[in-house]
């Protein structure tokens, strides 16, 4: 499912929810999110899961092409951890 | 942040009460989990995709015992999250 899929099943599942209205929802919603963790917030979705931002240090790697060393600075990752009611319906 | 947080900002973006935007967000969730409970990926452009993936039966140890145990195949959720969002996460 793409986002607009979920757009599109968003407006038919509501009664009267526009098509143009559930695209808003659905940016508000991971622009919301994008935006909670790029200021280091942690969002927490009760029986979906949790996104937070983790560090991964710096380290030395090589470039796969050219065998060439190079190192990649510590940087931030996003994280998802998924719920525990999401976890057992997927497993089930 | 929670849900509670993303209904708050379709509440104040949108013309719906309170209620109607958490029964929105509480639907887009819905959806959602509906789709990878089907075992269906969900692609989401400019934040992330959440993939489904079936792992095999391996051998662990259970770390306070040491007793070696057999874990049982089973199917998880990952989240890739994309360049879009990777990069807006660094830039702060």
């Amino acid at each position: 499912m793409t986002k607009s899929e979920l757009i599109e099943r968003l407006s038919v599942e509501h009664d009267y929810l526009k098509k143009r209205d559930a695209e808003g929802v659905v940016n508000l919603i991971f622009n919301g999110i994008g935006d909670a963790l790029s200021q280091g917030d942690r969002v927490e979705i009760r029986g979906f899961g949790s996104f937070s931002v983790r560090e991964r240090e710096a380290r030395e790697a090589r470039n796969p092409k050219s065998g060439e060393l190079v190192s990649i600075p510590n940087r931030k990752t996003p994280f998802f951890k998924t719920g525990k009611e999401l976890r057992e319906r997927v497993d089930s | 942040m929670t849900k509670a947080d993303l209904i708050e900002s379709v509440y104040l973006a949108t013309g719906f009460s309170k209620k109607e935007s958490a029964a929105i967000v509480e639907l887009v969730f819905d959806l959602m989990k509906e789709t990878l409970e089907a075992g269906e990926k969900i692609k989401i452009a400019g934040f992330g995709n959440f993939v489904v993936k079936d792992k095999a039966s391996r051998r662990g140890r259970n770390p306070q015992t040491g007793n070696e145990i057999e874990i049982s195949s089973r199917r998880i959720l990952t989240f890739k999250p994309s360049q879009v969002l990777k990069t807006s996460i660094n830039d702060n």
